[in-house]
């Protein structure tokens, strides 16, 4: 052995107890920051939802107070049930994001521009997206105003219409979402094995079996990510509704996120233990399927050793 | 490749597919073109009615009158001042997060990791509370550092995932030759891991660059007014004042919108190599 190296070389124990410490010092400060900022944050908005609270005076304990509150809460129950239809209308991201990466899974001329140039609207903050939306949907000028009197031949204020709003604040929302499920799909589609499909079509598959029998089961990771990432968006759902409508009319475009904002920090009061029993609501219908995806993340986990 | 190549198919198919193309396109981005065109549309032209025809004339100073008349300046370079720590920051911490998961074997490995996991799926409004009382008793309240610090402990979440599978991907056996030769474990991170990374590394700092300027909640929380707030709260507090001024609402648009797409553009392969991680088996 060359004398240099032997001089470094530790005895096994000592390495072995320099392996156990380091991950540790590897691990702390991003770890405190996360524990700080987000892991200790989730407990402390479940304390204070037993509180009534301004976020100023003391806190007087009331129990579940708070929570018998939104049983009777009208407010609590639109915005529940927007919740609902933003989750179940966003789902349509995912077959639309396939579709157009199907569209444009072809080596043409230009192809790597067209497919950047669709995935656009991603990138945009949700801000913009919200502001370009209200303008096409403004009454009297805007294009899709426009556009819907001209078919239907009525004149429909979406963003003003209690029945409507909600689903006119998701197709913005959708635009968005339905780039990056294809974004998603397209790279998934790179990687399906040119020798399965050569195989089927051989077979005498094609089309929509071919899709459904040969292709997706293949691209079942990239579902699984566009599956996660949309219901996530579905109940994250802030921005457009504040920038678009803030709630309005009449609260009949809140969602969770927004009535527990209102109720927590605007001009509608400081109802700091009520907004956090709010928001331990919509944690707790996010944690169904966090549970689930962490679970199947777990299992793979478990899979790869 | 599926579906079948066009090549394959008929002339007439083809020639379908390539006018199919810029259509489908112009059709899907018809909300940007609209806020483009718009943009550099003269105010008499909406006065006059015409929202969504050829402008009658270029009004590039609709630009200079956002910049002018507005602080919309403010809020641009506060977004920057914000966004730009926390990319350094997250980024810095989830490499040695990240490395410390992939690396080492040890009893609670699983558990943090997957809290990293599950913290970044978190409602936002759970944190919301919390999060913005303690930024006031740190006397962070309304301060770009506030704002910056909060976003970088989210993001070391979402950052600590993507490295630790990045490193975990990595050859192991470098390690083990280089703990033979006696090298430290710092070393082994500084000298052996780190220069491996750079992918990751490029990839993750576009995509937490993307997330922080386009983030509106945490900016609304945690800042008010023009001398923090990022360019997305700035954005919504102008639309309040520019009522119908839609040329003025699409010229602040495009430059809230600008920095992050000159960025996906720039480093578009790292960007969806980021976003699509796990998209593949």
């Amino acid at each position: 052995m060359v004398p240099s190296t032997a001089k470094h070389t530790l005895t096994p124990r000592k390495r072995r107890s320099r392996q156990s410490l380091a991950p540790w010092l590897f691990l702390a400060p991003g770890f405190a920051m996360f524990l700080v900022y987000v892991i200790i944050p989730v407990f402390q908005s479940m304390w204070v939802s037993f509180f009534e609270w301004d976020g100023l005076s003391p806190k007087i304990w009331i129990g579940l107070g708070n929570y018998v509150e939104l049983f009777d809460d009208e407010a609590f129950y639109t915005s529940l049930k927007n919740n609902v239809i933003w989750l179940a209308l966003y789902m349509l991201a995912v077959p639309a994001g396939l579709m157009i990466a199907l569209f444009l899974n072809q080596t043409v001329r230009g192809i790597r521009i067209y497919k950047s140039l669709f995935f656009f609207p991603f990138v945009i903050s949700q801000v913009v997206v919200g502001l370009i939306f209200s303008w096409f949907y403004a009454p009297d000028f805007g294009l899709f105003y426009k556009l819907i009197e001209w078919i239907t031949g009525s004149q429909v204020a979406i963003l003003a219409d209690e029945n409507l709003v909600t689903y006119g604040i998701i197709i913005a929302g959708l635009w968005p979402q339905i780039a990056y499920c294809m974004i998603l799909y397209l790279t998934g589609l790179n990687a399906v094995a040119p020798d399965q499909i050569e195989a089927a079509r051989l077979d005498g598959a094609k089309g929509m079996k071919m899709l459904w029998y040969v292709v997706l089961p293949q691209l079942r990771p990239a579902t699984f990510i566009a599956l996660v990432v949309t219901v996530i968006g579905a109940l994250r759902s802030f921005d457009l509704v504040s920038i678009m409508t803030s709630g309005g009319p009449y609260g009949s475009s809140r969602v969770l996120s927004y009535y527990m904002y209102e109720q927590a920090l605007s001009e509608y009061g400081y109802r700091m233990g009520y907004g956090a029993a709010i928001a331990v609501v919509l944690f707790a219908i996010m944690m169904i399927f966090i549970s689930g995806f962490i679970w199947k993340m777990w299992r793979d986990e478990k899979g790869a050793r | 490749m599926f579906p079948r190549p066009i090549q394959s198919l008929s002339p007439t198919a083809q020639r379908a597919y390539k006018i199919a193309l810029p259509v489908m396109l112009i059709l899907w981005l018809l909300p940007l073109l609209g806020v483009a065109m718009t943009s550099v549309r003269p105010s008499s032209d909406l006065a006059a009615g015409n929202y969504f025809g050829w402008p009658s004339a270029l009004a590039f100073d609709n630009y200079l009158t956002v910049f002018k008349n507005t602080a919309l300046d403010k809020y641009l370079l506060n977004s920057f001042k914000v966004t730009i720590p926390t990319v350094i920051g997250a980024v810095g911490l989830s490499c040695l997060t990240g490395f410390a998961l992939a690396i080492y074997k040890f009893r609670a490995n699983h558990l943090l990791f997957f809290m990293f996991v599950a913290g970044n799926f978190v409602p936002f409004q759970i944190l919301m509370v919390p999060v913005r009382d303690l930024t006031v008793s740190l006397g962070l309240y309304n301060s770009i550092s506030g704002l910056a610090l909060f976003h970088i402990a989210f993001q070391t979440g979402f950052c600590t995932l993507f490295m630790r599978n990045f490193i975990k991907g990595l050859p192991f056996d470098l390690i083990e030759v280089a703990r033979v030769e006696g090298v430290t474990e710092w070393q082994i991170f500084r000298h052996v891991v780190m220069p491996l990374m750079r992918p990751a590394i490029a990839a993750l700092s576009v995509l937490v660059f993307t997330f922080i300027w386009n983030d509106y909640f945490w900016a609304m929380v945690l800042t008010t007014g023009a001398d923090t707030q990022p360019i997305t709260a700035g954005l919504n507090s102008l639309n309040g004042q520019w009522i119908a001024a839609w040329n003025l609402v699409s010229a602040g648009s495009i430059l809230a919108a600008l920095p992050p797409v000159l960025m996906f553009f720039a480093m578009q392969r790292h960007f969806i190599a980021g976003l699509t991680l796990g998209a593949v088996k």
